[in-house]
C-alpha cells in the first residue's frame, strides 16, 4: 500500500475530497500547513510599510491506498486540484509498511 | 442641584469611555502585534486600568481636580475625604461621584494610549512603574492646567475632551519613550506584520463608538453641546477614514483595512478639542486636515526619523490631537458653525493661546516622560532579553499563549 501525499490549495479541498469519493478512496487526513515552492509568497502592506509574507497558507492531504489504486488516485488528486496557476501544490507517494483499523484490529487493505 | 438627564448621560459616558480602554484600544493595538505578544498587549491595557483606578483615588484625582495653585491640584480631596455621596461638581449638574468616575476613565487611557509605543519589547514591571509615575508627573498636572482650573485655562486655552491633556501628552510621551527604548529587534525590515487585521477594525470600532461618550460626555451635561460634540465627533471619524482610503487606495493600488481604521483613529484624536466648539462643516475639515496630517507623520516618525513608535502613537494621537487644538482656533468661528469666541478674543489670539498650551502639554510630557523613563530604566530595567523578544512576551512575561493551534 502506499500513501499519498498532496500539498494544494485550500479552497480545492472539497473538489479533491468529491473526485477521491468516486473512485471509493473511504477516507483522508487533512492538515493546514504553510509553504513555498515557486510560488514566493506575496507583500502585504500596513500604514505604509511593506511586509514580505513568504508563507502561504495550503493544505495537506494525506491518503492511503491499496498499490492498485495508487496511479488513479494521483491522477484524481492532481485533476481535481489543478487551477493552472502557480501555487497549485504538490503530490508525493511513499511506501507504507502497514496499516491497522484501531476498532477491530483489521490490518493490511481491509484496515484501508 | 442634581439634573438626572445629565447625570444619567455622564454615567453612560463613563462606562463608554472605560470601554474605549477595555476592550477597546486593547483589540486595536493587540492585532498589530505579532500573535505571541498579543496577551501582554492586553495585559498592559488591563493592568494600566486597574493602577490608574486605585491611583486616581489615592490621589492622582485631587492633584488634577482639587483646589492648589496653578500648576497643581492639591491633596485635599485626597482618597476622596471630604466628597459627600451628594456632593455636586460646581458648574455642573451631576454629582462629583460621576465627575470623578469620568475623569478617571480619560486618565485610565491615556497612559494606555502609550502602550503602543513600546509593545514586544518592553518589561511589564517597567509598564507598570512607569504608567503610574506617569500619570502623577504628567497626566494629573496637565489635566489640573487645562481643566482644573490651572494656568492654562486661566489663558483661556480651549481643549473639550482632551487633544492636549490626552493625545498630544500620549504622543509625546511616546516619542520619548520608544526613543529611548530603542527599537524592536530587525525594525525596520525585519518587523512581522499585524497578526489579526480584523481584531483591529473591531478594536477601532469599539473605541469609536466609546468616543461619543469621551467627547459629547465632556459636555457633562445632556443637550445640544453634547448633541453637536457627538455629530462633529463621527464626520471627523468617518471623513479621516476616508482620506487614508483614498491616500492607500492611489498609492499601493488597494484600500487597507488597517488603513482606513487607522484614518479613523485621526479622525477621533483631531476632532477631540474642539468636539464642543466646533460645527458639521468643522469637523469635516478635520478629518480632512487630520487624515492627511497623520498619515504624512507615520512616514516622518517612522522613516525619516526611524523612531520605532511601533503602533504609531506620536502620529495619530500626538500630530492629530496638536492639529485640531490649533485649528479650533479658527473653526471656532461663527463662519465655520462654532460657538464663537469671547468677546474682543480675535483667531489670531486664540491660535496663539492654543499653541502656547500645546508647547507646555508637549513640553512638559517630553521633559518629565525622558526623567520617568531613565528613572524606571534604573530602577527596573526597560527592555527584555533579546531572547524573550523573540520567543515572544506572552510566554517569557505571562505565561500564557494566546493561540492554541
Amino acid at each position: 500500500m502506499k500513501m499519498v501525499t498532496a500539498i494544494i490549495q485550500p479552497y480545492r479541498l472539497d473538489h479533491v475530497r468529491e473526485a477521491l469519493t468516486g473512485i471509493e478512496v473511504q477516507g483522508m487526513t487533512v492538515t493546514e500547513v504553510r509553504g513555498y515552492g515557486r510560488q514566493k509568497g506575496h507583500t502585504e502592506i500596513y500604514r505604509g510599510a511593506e511586509y514580505q509574507i513568504n508563507y502561504l497558507p495550503k493544505l495537506k492531504i494525506e491518503v492511503v491506498v491499496d498499490d492498485r489504486l495508487v496511479d488513479n488516485a494521483v491522477e484524481t488528486i492532481a485533476g481535481a486540484a489543478k487551477t493552472g496557476k502557480i501555487g497549485d501544490g504538490k503530490i508525493f507517494v511513499w511506501d507504507v509498511e502497514t496499516a491497522i483499523r484501531i476498532r477491530t484490529g483489521e490490518t493490511g487493505n481491509e484496515a484501508l | 442641584m442634581i439634573d438626572s438627564g445629565d447625570t444619567a448621560w455622564v454615567l453612560t459616558s463613563t462606562a463608554l469611555v472605560l470601554f474605549m480602554t477595555m476592550p477597546g484600544l486593547a483589540l486595536f493595538y493587540g492585532g498589530l502585534v505579532r500573535s505571541r505578544n498579543i496577551l501582554s498587549v492586553l495585559m498592559h491595557c488591563a493592568a494600566i486600568c486597574c493602577a490608574v483606578s486605585v491611583l486616581w483615588f489615592v490621589c492622582a484625582y485631587s492633584l488634577a481636580f482639587a483646589d492648589g495653585n496653578g500648576l497643581v491640584g492639591g491633596l485635599g480631596k485626597a482618597f476622596l475625604t471630604g466628597v459627600e455621596r451628594d456632593a455636586v461638581y460646581p458648574a455642573t449638574g451631576i454629582p462629583e461621584s460621576v465627575f470623578f468616575s469620568f475623569q478617571m476613565t480619560f486618565a485610565i487611557i491615556t497612559p494606555a494610549l502609550i502602550v503602543g509605543a513600546y509593545v514586544e519589547r518592553i518589561k511589564f514591571g517597567a509598564v507598570l512603574l512607569f504608567s503610574c509615575l506617569w500619570l502623577l508627573v504628567v497626566y494629573a498636572p496637565i489635566a489640573h492646567w487645562i481643566w482644573g482650573g490651572g494656568w492654562l485655562a486661566e489663558r483661556g486655552v480651549m481643549d473639550f475632551a482632551g487633544g492636549i491633556v490626552v493625545h498630544v501628552t500620549a504622543g509625546a510621551s511616546a516619542g520619548v519613550l520608544a526613543a529611548v527604548l530603542g527599537r524592536r529587534t530587525g525594525f525596520p525590515d525585519q518587523v512581522e506584520p499585524p497578526h489579526a487585521p480584523w481584531m483591529v477594525m473591531v478594536g477601532a470600532a469599539m473605541l469609536w463608538v466609546g468616543w461619543f461618550g469621551f467627547n459629547a460626555g465632556s459636555a457633562l451635561a445632556a443637550g445640544s453641546d453634547a448633541g453637536m460634540a457627538m455629530l462633529v465627533t463621527h464626520l471627523s471619524a468617518a471623513t479621516a477614514s476616508l482620506v487614508w482610503m483614498v491616500i492607500e487606495w492611489t498609492r499601493f493600488g488597494k484600500p487597507s483595512l488597517v488603513g482606513l481604521v487607522t484614518g479613523t483613529i485621526a479622525g477621533l484624536a483631531t476632532v477631540t478639542p474642539a468636539s464642543g466648539y466646533i460645527g458639521p462643516m468643522g469637523g469635516v475639515l478635520l478629518g480632512l486636515a487630520g487624515g492627511v496630517l497623520c498619515y504624512l507623520a507615520v512616514d516622518v516618525i517612522k522613516r525619516t526619523f526611524r523612531i520605532d513608535d511601533s503602533l504609531d502613537v506620536l502620529a495619530v494621537h500626538g500630530i492629530g490631537g496638536a492639529t485640531g487644538t490649533l485649528l479650533t482656533a479658527f473653526l471656532v468661528l461663527p463662519t465655520f458653525g462654532g460657538i464663537g469666541l469671547a468677546e474682543g478674543v480675535g483667531a489670531g489670539d486664540q491660535f496663539v493661546t492654543q499653541l502656547i498650551g500645546v508647547a507646555a502639554g508637549l513640553g512638559w510630557s517630553v521633559v518629565a516622560t525622558f526623567v520617568l523613563v531613565k528613572l524606571t530604566q534604573g530602577l527596573v530595567g526597560l527592555r527584555v532579553r533579546e531572547e524573550e523578544e523573540i520567543e515572544g512576551l506572552d510566554y517569557t512575561a505571562h505565561g500564557e499563549t494566546a493561540y492554541k493551534l
